[in-house]
C-alpha cells in the first residue's frame, strides 16, 4: 500500500498509540537529510528514494546500521520492514560493517574465462579472508560482484570507486598497497 | 459466464475468474500456494500449472500458471496432462527442498496446506541430497510463533499483512533462495489482525502461539459453529477443544460476515473459558460468626435454596446481559416477568442502542453486512475508533477504500485478481475514507482527511455534511472555516460516490454523533443517492438485548431495595455502574443470585451462584450489530472430562429455578423450544427461529460431527476417572454429536460447519469446498438470519438537536472513554495472552493541555472524576482536542465515567 | 580506461553508433556532439514529425532491442498507452548492464553521453513521456559523473527542460543509479526498483506502456538501442535498413565485441548480421596455443555454440535458430583447455546468486542446479545428476517461471549437456551407483 495521505513531517509528536520503532541511539546527519529530501524530489513519491537514501548514508558511514534504517523509513514515510527490505534485497547495500576499502571482484563469465579464480585465491591469500570477510585491521572487505562490464579487461576488479583490470594475480600486493 | 472443457469434460464457469478460481470452484483439485481467494493472484509459486491449448485440435498446449491465466470462453485446459503433472511435482520439489520435513513436530502437522498439496502432486522421494538452507526465527509477541525454516516462500503472509491489513511492520527481506519474513527487528506484531497469518501461511511458519500452549493436532479437536463473543460484529468461529479445554479459535469461513479472516481478540481471547478460578459448582454464601464461607451445593441444593431465596422476596428483578444468548435472557425474563427484566446495560447505552436500532429500522439507508462493507466507494466514520471497538468492520473498511485499486484497473482490462498489477497500478489510490473521532485511530492511514474532536463537535460534522447535502437538513451554526471546508471536501465526496458508507455507533456515548449519522443517510437517500449505514453496537448480544427490551441497569439498580432480590445474569455490574452504587443496590436486596462463568466480583458477592456456561459449553443465538441472528453451538460437555462440574447453560438454570419455584415440570428440555418461545413472545425477533437449523437437521438421516473422524483417544481420554468408557455424551440442543459419529462431508449443502474437511484438505483451504464458490457463499447458505428488513422504512425525520459547541473549562477536562481491541472486553481481557497486549492504565491529555499543566509522558496524574480518584501515569496526544481527559477503557478502570467532569487532584497543582 | 574499440575509420554513414567516438577517448562534450549534428534529430523531429510518424519510422527501421531481448522498439512504441485521459507517463534508459560478458553500454554512455540523451528525447516524444531516467547500475562511477555532466550540458543549453530546444515539448532526464542485481536489468523488476521497491519482476500483461513506473505508461529501451534513435530520425528507416544490407533482416549496426581468451578483446560496430568470425578475426583470434572450444554468442544467458557456428550471421533470427539466443551479441570464447563444466557452474552460481526469489523454480531449482554441478566439478556427481540437469532445465524453461531470468539460466545449461555432455558425465563419482532418493518422512495428513 502507498501510504499516500501519510505524511511524515505531518504526523504526531505525541502519540497514544505505541510503536516501538524508532530507537534514538541513530540520527542522521543534517546532509544526509538533505541529500535525501533532495533525492524525493526526483520521483513521484518519496519511496522511490529507498535506495539512494540507502547508499546516501552508506556513503558517509561505509554502511548502514540498523537504526538507519528507522530513520530512512521516518524521512520517508514509508514502514521500515519494507526500507529494511530493499536493504537487504540490493547486494551493494551493506548491513554489517565493512572495512576501509571493498574489494568487488567480478566473478562472471568473462573474468571466470580469463582465470578469475587464481586472482580470487590470490586475495583470499594476500588479505587472509574470504569472501564477505573483513580484514581484522578493517581494512578491506572483499566480495564477489556481477559482470564490471570490463569483459575486455578481466579479470576484473573494483576497489572503492576503481576499476582495474586485468589484474595479475602476481599483482594483487601492489595493488592493495595503494589502498591505506 | 464462459464454458471451458478441462480434461474433457465442458463446464460453465465465471469468466471473470481466473482458471485457478474457476477450477476450485468446480470442485476440481489443482495444488496452489500464493493465490488466496481474498488476496488474489501473483504468480509466484508456480504450484498450479495446467495445460492451455489453442483450441479442441491442439495437442501440444502451452504450460501455463492457471492463478495467473484469465478464463476465455471455449478453452480447452488438462489438469491431468503430464507435462503439467511433471511440472506441479517439480515445483513441490523445489519447495520442499529447504523445508524441515518436521511434520511430526511441526504445530501445523494435520491441517498444513503443505502436506496437502504434497500428497496431492504424489511427492514422496527426496532427490536433493544438499544442505538445508536455515534462519533465526523471531519472537513476535505472545500470539504468533515463527519457525522460518518451514518457509517455502509464497509471500502470502507480507501480502496479507501489509496489503490486505494494512499492517507494516512484516516484511520480505534478502534475495534468492535466501527471503526471510519477519520483523525489522524482534518485537510484537503490531497488527490486529496479525492471527490470520496462522491461517494464510500455507505451512507452519507462523502458529498460534496460545495453542501452543496446550497443543492438540486438528484431528484431535472437537469443533462447533460459533459466534465470536469479543465485540457485536458476530464473525464466524470454530473453537477447538481438547480435554475440556477450548484449545485455538480458527476462523470459520461465513461469505456474509467474516469470510477468511478475524482480529486477535476474536482469536485469542478465549482464555476466559479455560480459566482455573471459573465457578464450576453451584455456591452459596453463608454468614457464621461474623464470617462468610462459601458452601458447595448440587444442582438440587441450588436450585432449592435459590427458589426459596427468591420466593420470599417481596419481589425478583432480573438483570440480563449484552454478552448472554437471548434464550438465556428471555428466560431471565421469563422468570421476574417483563415488568422485572433489566437488560443489564446502563441507561445511557440503552438509549443508544434504542435508537441505533429505530434508525436501523426506520431511517434512511440499509444495514450492509460485513461483506458487503467492502463493496463501498466512499466511507465516513462517525465517533467511532472501529479498530477497538469492532476491529472486523476496520478490516471491511480497508477492503471497500482499496476497492478503487480494482476499479481503477478494470478500467485499462486489468483482472481484479491480478492483485499486483492491481496495486501497480492504483499506486495507493483509494476511495475515500474520512474519519471523525476524538484522537488518532489505528486506522488513520486509511483516512483521506481526519478529523478530531469531542463528541458534539463530531455530531456536529456530520449534522454539517448532512446540511450540506440536504438543504431541508438542519443546518450547524457557527463552524469554523477548516470545518466547513472539510463538511464540502466530506459531503462532495459522498454526493460523487455511487455507494457511500456511513459507520457510527455507540461507543462515544453519544446520542448526538448517532442522530448526525442518520441525519448523513436521510440526507443521501433524499438527494436520491443509495448507500448504507453501520451502528456499531457494544457487545456481543447488545443489538439483541435491544430489540428483546427491558429496562436498563440504572433502573435495576435505582429499583433494587429492601424486600428484593435480583438474579443477575452473565453481568458484572461492576464493571458497568459505579461500585459504590452497585454496592449499595444489592446490599439493599435480601438475595443475589448470580448466574456466571466468571468469578466476577458480582459473583463473588452473590448470596447464591450458579455456574454457567460459556459460548464453548452452550449454545444460543446472538444478534450482530448488522442485525444477524447467529447461532452458536456448544464445543463440549465439561461435566464428561470433570464429573464434578455442574456447569450448565444459563437458560437451563433459569428455568430450572423458574419452574422450581412454581413447583412444577419443566416446560423445556432443548434450546430450540426456548428459542421458539423467545420468538414467539417477541414478534420482532421471530427471524431467531431461522438463525440456524434445529436439533432436528439431519444430513442423509445423520446428526452431524463435531469430531473429525481421526479423532484419537476416545476410549482412554477418560482413563484417569475410570477405565469404562462412557457413552458419549447426547446432545439434545443441536444437530451435532459429541463424536466422530455423524455426517463431516461437503458434499451436501449445509451452513453449519464445525470444522472444514475434505478428502486431501486438512488445512483452512478445505473451505473451498463448501462454498458454492470459492470465497463466495457456503453452499447451504451463509450461517444467520437478518432480523432487519433489507430496507428500512424510511419514516425517520430528521432529528433536529444539533448539539452547541464544546464548552471547554478552565478548572476541569470533559471525561472520554477509550476503547481497546485488548482491554475493553471484559471476557477476553481475562485470557492471559489478551492481558499481555493490554495497555497499562493511563490519563490522556492533550499536548496543549500537557503544556499549559507542565507535565510530560509518564508523569503520575491525579484526577478526580465523580467519586472516582485516579492516579496514572499521562500520555499526551497531538490530536486529543483541548479539555477533554481520555480515560482507557480497561477493566481496573471505572466504567460510567464518560461525558463527567474531571478535576486535578490537589496534589498534582501543587 | 575505455574498451577497445576496433575500426579507426569511422563515419557517419556507415558507424551511427560510434562514429563520434574520439581518439583520445574522452567524453564527447555537447559542443562537439552539435558540431558533429547531434540534436539536430531531436530539432528535425520536433519540426517535422508526430509521434506517430516517428514511430512508424521506428518500426520501419526495424531495430531490435539491443538489451538482448531483440523485440522491435517501434512495435514496443507503438503499444504505448497514449491519448485523451492517459496520463504522461516516462522512458527508462536500461543502463544496468550487468550480462555475463556485455560490456558495450559502458562505452556509449562514458564517452557518448549525449548520444543516449537525445535518443531518450527521441523515445520521450514518441512515447508522450514526462520524464526520463537513466537506471545505471551503481558500480558504473565514471558512466554516472559523465552523464550527469551531460545533462547539465543539455539542461543549461536548454536541450532538456520545459521547451526542449525551444519546441513545445518538456522532458527532463534524471540519472538512477542501482544497488547491485543483475535482475534490474529485467524491464518490470527495473520498474520496481526505480520505484524504490525490491526488484522483483512484474507480471506481464499488464506491460509497461500500460502501467508502468508508477502505474504511468513506461517504455524502457536499452542504451543501445535507445542510441540508433537520433541516426534514424535524421537518415531515415531506408538508410538504417539497408546498413545491414543483404546480411540480416535486423537492421542497422550493432555493438559487437568479444572477451574471454582472444589475443585482444574489445568492442567493434558493425552491420547487424556480421559473423562471429569476422568478429574473433577483428580481436586477433584466439591466443596462442588455444584453440576455440565453444562461445556464448550474447551473454551469460545465451546457448552455447561451437566453431561450426562461426559464420552464422549475428541476428537475432539466425543465431536462436542455431540454437542460441543474440543476446546483447557480445561474445565470449571458450578456450579447448576449459571445462564447460566449471564454467556452467559459474554461470548457474551466477543465476541462482541474482535470483530475486520470487518464484519458486528460479529461487529453489537454480541453487539445486548450482549444486549439483559443483559435485560434478569436483568428480562427486552421482548417478541420475546428468538427468536430473536435464530436467531442471526444461522446468525452468520459458513459460514456466515468473519472468526470463530461469530461462536465461536454462539456455547454457541445456547447450552445454547437448554439446558436451562427457565432460559432464566424467564429473560422476560412482557411476554405478543407484540415483540419490529416499522416502520423505512426511507426517500424517
Amino acid at each position: 500500500m502507498e501510504p499516500s495521505t501519510r505524511d511524515a513531517s505531518a504526523s504526531s509528536s505525541y502519540s497514544l498509540i505505541a510503536s516501538d520503532q524508532y530507537p534514538d541511539d541513530f540520527v542522521l546527519s543534517d546532509e544526509e537529510r538533505e541529500a535525501i529530501e533532495q533525492e524525493k524530489g526526483h520521483f513521484e513519491n518519496p519511496r522511490a528514494a529507498s535506495i539512494e537514501a540507502l547508499k546516501i548514508v552508506q556513503k558517509r558511514r561505509g554502511w548502514v546500521p540498523d537504526g538507519a534504517i528507522y530513520a530512512i523509513s521516518n524521512v520517508l514515510g514509508i514502514p521500515s520492514s519494507d526500507v529494511e527490505g530493499v536493504a537487504t534485497f540490493y547486494s551493494l547495500i551493506f548491513r554489517q560493517p565493512v572495512g576501509r576499502h571493498v574489494i568487488l571482484i567480478c566473478d562472471s563469465s568473462s573474468c571466470f574465462l580469463t582465470d578469475y579464480e587464481q586472482l580470487r585465491d590470490a586475495f583470499t591469500r594476500e588479505l587472509g579472508i574470504g569472501f564477505g570477510q573483513t580484514t581484522e585491521d578493517n581494512r578491506f572487505t572483499l566480495l564477489p560482484v556481477c559482470c564490471l562490464g570490463a569483459c575486455d579487461r578481466g579479470p576484473a576488479l573494483m576497489i572503492d570507486e576503481d576499476l582495474h583490470g586485468p589484474v595479475d594475480p602476481g599483482d594483487v600486493a601492489s595493488l592493495l598497497e595503494q589502498y591505506a | 459466464m464462459a464454458t471451458i472443457h478441462v480434461d474433457g469434460k465442458d463446464y460453465e464457469v465465471d469468466g471473470s475468474d481466473n482458471l485457478l478460481h474457476a477450477c476450485l470452484s468446480l470442485g476440481l483439485d489443482i495444488p496452489y500456494f500464493c493465490w488466496h481467494p481474498a488476496m488474489g493472484s501473483v504468480g509466484a509459486c508456480r504450484q498450479c500449472a495446467v495445460k492451455q491449448y489453442k483450441d479442441a485440435d491442439d495437442t501440444r498446449g502451452t504450460l501455463v500458471m492457471s492463478c495467473m491465466a484469465p478464463v476465455k470462453d471455449d478453452a480447452y485446459i488438462s489438469i491431468e496432462d503430464d507435462e503439467a503433472k511433471d511440472f506441479r511435482a517439480s515445483v513441490i520439489e523445489w519447495l520442499m527442498t529447504n523445508h524441515p520435513h518436521d511434520c511430526p513436530v511441526c504445530e501445523e502437522g494435520g491441517h498444513c496446506h503443505l502436506q496437502d498439496m504434497t500428497v496431492m502432486t504424489g511427492h514422496d522421494r527426496r532427490r536433493y541430497r544438499f544442505a538445508k538452507r536455515t534462519h533465526r526465527n523471531q519472537n513476535l509477541g505472545p500470539f504468533i510463533g515463527h519457525e522460518m525454516n518451514r518457509c517455502i516462500t509464497c509471500y502470502r503472509c507480507v501480502r496479507f499483512y501489509k496489503d490486505y491489513a494494512g499492517g507494516e511492520d512484516l516484511g520480505a527481506f534478502g534475495a534468492h533462495e535466501n527471503i526471510y519474513f519477519g520483523r525489522t527487528t524482534d518485537g510484537t506484531l503490531e497488527n490486529e489482525f496479525s492471527g490470520n497469518l496462522t491461517e494464510v501461511c500455507p505451512t507452519g511458519v507462523f502458529t498460534d502461539q496460545t495453542h501452543s500452549e496446550h497443543y492438540t493436532r486438528k484431528w484431535d479437536m472437537q469443533f462447533a459453529p460459533s459466534i465470536c463473543h469479543g465485540c457485536s460484529s458476530g464473525c464466524n468461529i470454530s473453537p477447538g477443544e481438547r480435554y475440556g479445554d477450548v484449545r485455538r479459535i480458527e476462523n470459520r469461513y461465513n461469505g456474509e460476515v467474516n469470510h477468511y479472516f478475524l482480529c486477535d481478540r476474536g482469536r485469542f481471547g478465549y482464555g476466559y473459558v479455560n480459566r482455573a478460578d471459573r465457578p464450576r459448582q453451584p455456591v452459596m454464601r453463608v454468614d457464621s460468626d461474623d464470617e462468610r464461607r462459601d458452601e458447595l451445593l448440587d444442582v438440587g441444593g441450588a436450585l432449592d435454596h435459590s427458589a426459596e431465596r427468591l420466593k420470599k422476596a417481596q419481589r425478583v428483578i432480573g438483570i440480563g446481559s449484552p454478552r448472554a444468548s437471548l434464550e438465556s435472557n428471555h428466560v431471565l425474563r421469563e422468570l421476574v416477568g417483563a415488568e422485572h427484566f433489566s437488560t443489564g446495560i446502563a441507561q445511557q447505552e440503552y438509549e443508544n442502542l434504542q435508537l441505533m436500532l429505530e434508525i436501523q429500522r426506520e431511517g434512511a439507508l440499509p444495514t450492509p453486512s460485513m461483506r458487503e462493507i467492502e463493496d463501498h466507494d466512499a466511507v465516513i466514520v462517525l465517533g467511532e475508533d472501529l479498530m477497538q471497538t469492532a476491529a472486523r468492520v476496520a478490516l471491511a473498511v480497508r477492503q471497500a477504500a482499496n476497492g478503487r485499486a480494482q476499479d481503477l484497473a478494470a478500467e485499462i482490462g486489468i483482472p481484479a485478481w491480478n492483485a499486483n498489477a492491481v496495486n501497480t497500478l492504483a499506486q495507493g489510490r483509494q476511495y475515500p475514507v474520512f474519519l471523525a473521532t476524538l484522537t488518532e485511530t489505528r486506522m488513520d492511514d486509511l483516512a483521506r482527511e481526519r478529523f478530531h474532536g469531542s463528541a458534539e463537535e463530531i455530531a456536529r460534522l456530520g449534522f454539517a455534511v448532512a446540511h450540506a447535502l440536504d438543504d431541508s437538513a438542519p443546518a450547524v451554526e457557527g463552524l469554523d472555516e477548516a470545518t466547513q471546508t472539510l463538511v464540502s471536501t466530506i459531503a462532495e465526496a459522498l454526493m460523487t460516490a455511487e455507494r457511500p458508507l456511513i459507520i457510527s455507533g455507540g461507543s462515544m456515548g453519544s446520542r448526538e454523533v448517532i442522530q448526525a449519522a442518520a441525519n448523513l443517510a436521510r440526507a443521501l437517500r433524499q438527494r436520491d443517492r443509495r448507500g448504507s449505514l453501520t451502528l456499531v453496537s457494544g457487545e456481543a448480544n447488545s443489538t439483541g438485548l435491544a430489540m428483546l427490551g427491558g429496562h436498563s441497569l440504572d433502573w435495576a439498580l435505582d429499583s433494587l431495595g429492601e424486600g428484593d432480590a435480583v438474579v443477575v445474569l452473565e453481568n458484572d455490574l461492576y464493571a458497568r455502574a459505579d461500585a459504590e452504587r452497585v454496592d449499595r443496590a444489592l446490599g439493599a436486596a435480601e438475595c443475589v443470585v448470580c448466574a456466571d462463568h466468571q468469578s466476577t466480583p458480582t459473583w463473588l458477592r452473590a448470596d447464591i451462584g450458579l455456574p454457567v456456561a460459556t459460548f464453548a459449553e452452550g449454545d444460543g443465538t446472538l444478534v450482530s450489530h448488522e442485525g444477524r441472528a447467529q447461532r452458536f453451538f456448544q464445543v463440549y460437555d465439561p461435566s464428561y472430562y470433570r464429573p464434578n462440574d455442574l456447569t450448565h447453560e444459563s437458560w437451563r438454570w433459569l428455568h430450572a429455578l423458574h419452574t422450581t419455584m412454581e413447583a412444577r415440570r419443566v416446560d423445556w428440555t432443548q434450546l430450540d423450544e426456548v428459542t421458539e418461545d423467545c420468538a414467539e413472545h417477541h414478534p420482532q425477533l421471530a427471524g431467531i427461529r431461522d438463525a440456524a437449523p434445529s436439533a432436528s437437521f439431519r444430513i442423509k438421516g445423520q446428526k452431524l460431527a463435531r469430531e473429525p473422524h481421526r479423532y484419537s483417544g476416545r476410549t482412554a481420554m477418560r482413563a484417569n476417572i475410570s477405565v469404562s468408557e462412557p457413552r458419549a455424551p447426547q446432545d439434545a440442543d443441536s444437530a451435532f454429536t459429541f463424536s466422530m459419529e455423524g455426517y463431516n462431508g461437503y458434499a451436501e449443502p449445509r451452513s453449519q460447519v464445525a470444522f472444514a474437511w475434505a478428502p486431501g484438505w486438512n488445512s483452512p483451504q478445505a473451505w473451498n469446498k463448501f462454498q458454492d464458490e470459492v470465497g463466495g457463499h457456503l453452499t447451504g447458505s451463509d450461517p444467520g438470519n437478518r432480523l432487519f428488513e433489507p430496507e428500512p422504512d424510511n419514516r425517520l425525520e430528521y432529528f433536529t438537536a444539533v448539539p452547541g459547541r464544546f464548552e471547554q473549562r478552565d478548572d476541569a477536562w470533559r471525561v472520554a472513554r477509550l476503547p481497546h481491541l485488548f482491554g475493553s472486553d471484559e471476557m477476553s481481557a481475562r485470557a492471559e495472552p489478551i492481558q499481555q497486549r493490554m495497555s497499562a492504565p493511563y490519563v490522556a491529555l492533550s499536548e496543549g493541555d500537557a503544556r499549559r499543566l507542565g507535565v510530560d509522558v509518564g508523569t503520575e496524574l491525579t484526577f478526580t472524576i465523580g467519586s472516582h480518584r485516579l492516579t496514572l501515569p499521562l500520555r499526551i496526544s497531538s490530536e486529543l482536542r483541548d479539555g477533554v481527559l481520555g480515560v482507557p477503557a480497561l477493566p481496573t478502570m471505572p466504567a460510567a465515567v464518560n461525558h463527567e467532569w474531571a478535576h486535578l487532584g490537589e496534589e498534582t497543582k501543587a | 580506461m575505455s574498451s577497445r574499440l576496433f575500426h579507426t575509420s569511422r563515419n557517419p554513414e556507415t558507424h551511427p553508433l560510434t562514429f563520434r567516438v574520439r581518439d583520445d577517448r574522452a567524453p564527447v562534450g555537447l559542443e562537439e556532439y552539435q558540431d558533429t549534428r547531434g540534436y539536430e534529430a531531436v530539432r528535425n523531429m520536433l519540426r517535422d514529425l508526430s509521434p506517430d510518424e516517428l514511430i512508424e519510422r521506428m518500426k520501419a527501421a526495424n531495430v531490435r532491442g539491443r538489451g538482448g531481448g531483440g523485440f522491435s522498439a517501434g512495435m514496443k512504441w507503438s503499444l504505448t498507452m497514449k491519448g485523451e485521459g492517459v496520463p504522461r507517463g516516462y522512458i527508462v534508459c536500461n543502463a544496468d548492464e550487468m550480462e555475463p560478458g556485455t560490456f558495450k553500454d559502458r562505452l556509449l554512455m562514458e564517452e557518448l553521453p549525449h548520444l543516449l540523451i537525445e535518443g531518450m528525447i527521441i523515445a520521450g516524444y514518441a512515447n508522450n513521456a514526462r520524464l526520463g531516467y537513466i537506471f545505471l547500475r551503481g558500480e558504473y562511477v565514471e558512466a554516472a559523473h559523465r552523464i550527469e555532466q551531460a545533462l547539465q550540458e543539455a539542461r543549461a543549453a536548454g536541450i532538456l527542460g520545459p521547451k526542449v530546444c525551444g519546441y513545445d515539448f518538456d522532458f527532463d532526464i534524471y540519472l538512477h543509479t542501482g544497488a547491485g542485481r543483475y535482475i534490474c536489468g529485467e524491464e518490470t523488476a527495473l520498474i520496481n526498483s526505480l520505484e524504490g521497491r525490491r526488484a522483483n519482476p512484474r507480471s506481464k500483461p499488464p506491460f509497461p506502456g500500460q502501467s508502468g513506473a508508477w502505474g504511468k505508461p513506461t517504455v524502457v529501451n536499452n542504451v543501445e538501442t535507445l542510441c540508433n534513435g537520433p541516426a534514424i530520425v535524421l537518415r531515415g528507416a531506408d538508410w538504417y535498413q539497408s546498413l545491414s544490407g543483404e546480411r540480416s533482416n535486423d537492421g542497422g549496426t550493432k555493438l559487437y565485441g568479444v572477451s574471454g581468451k582472444v589475443k585482444e578483446p574489445g568492442l567493434v560496430e558493425l552491420p547487424m548480421g556480421a559473423s562471429a568470425r569476422e568478429i574473433i578475426d577483428m580481436a586477433g583470434g584466439m591466443r596462442d596455443g588455444l584453440e576455440l572450444k565453444a562461445w556464448l554468442p550474447g551473454g551469460g544467458s545465451t546457448g552455447f555454440l561451437l566453431p561450426e557456428h562461426l559464420d552464422l550471421t549475428m541476428d537475432f533470427d539466425t543465431i536462436g535458430k542455431a540454437g542460441s539466443r543474440l543476446g546483447t551479441g557480445l561474445l565470449a570464447v571458450i578456450a579447448d583447455n576449459q571445462s564447460i563444466v566449471s564454467l556452467t557452474r559459474n554461470l548457474e552460481d551466477f543465476f541462482a546468486r541474482e535470483s530475486c526469489g520470487w518464484c519458486t523454480p528460479c529461487r529453489d531449482g537454480l541453487p539445486w542446479t548450482a549444486r549439483i554441478l559443483h559435485s560434478l566439478e569436483k568428480g562427486e556427481g552421482e548417478n541420475g545428476d546428468i538427468e536430473m540437469l536435464e530436467s531442471l532445465a526444461s522446468d525452468l524453461g520459458p513459460g514456466k517461471t515468473f519472468c526470463a531470468h530461469a530461462p536465461g539460466a536454462a539456455m547454457p545449461l541445456q547447450t552445454a549437456l547437448k554439446h558436451f555432455r562427457a565432460e559432464f558425465e566424467a564429473g560422476i563419482s560412482h557411476p554405478q551407483r543407484e540415483a540419490h532418493a529416499e522416502p520423505i518422512p512426511v507426517g500424517s495428513v
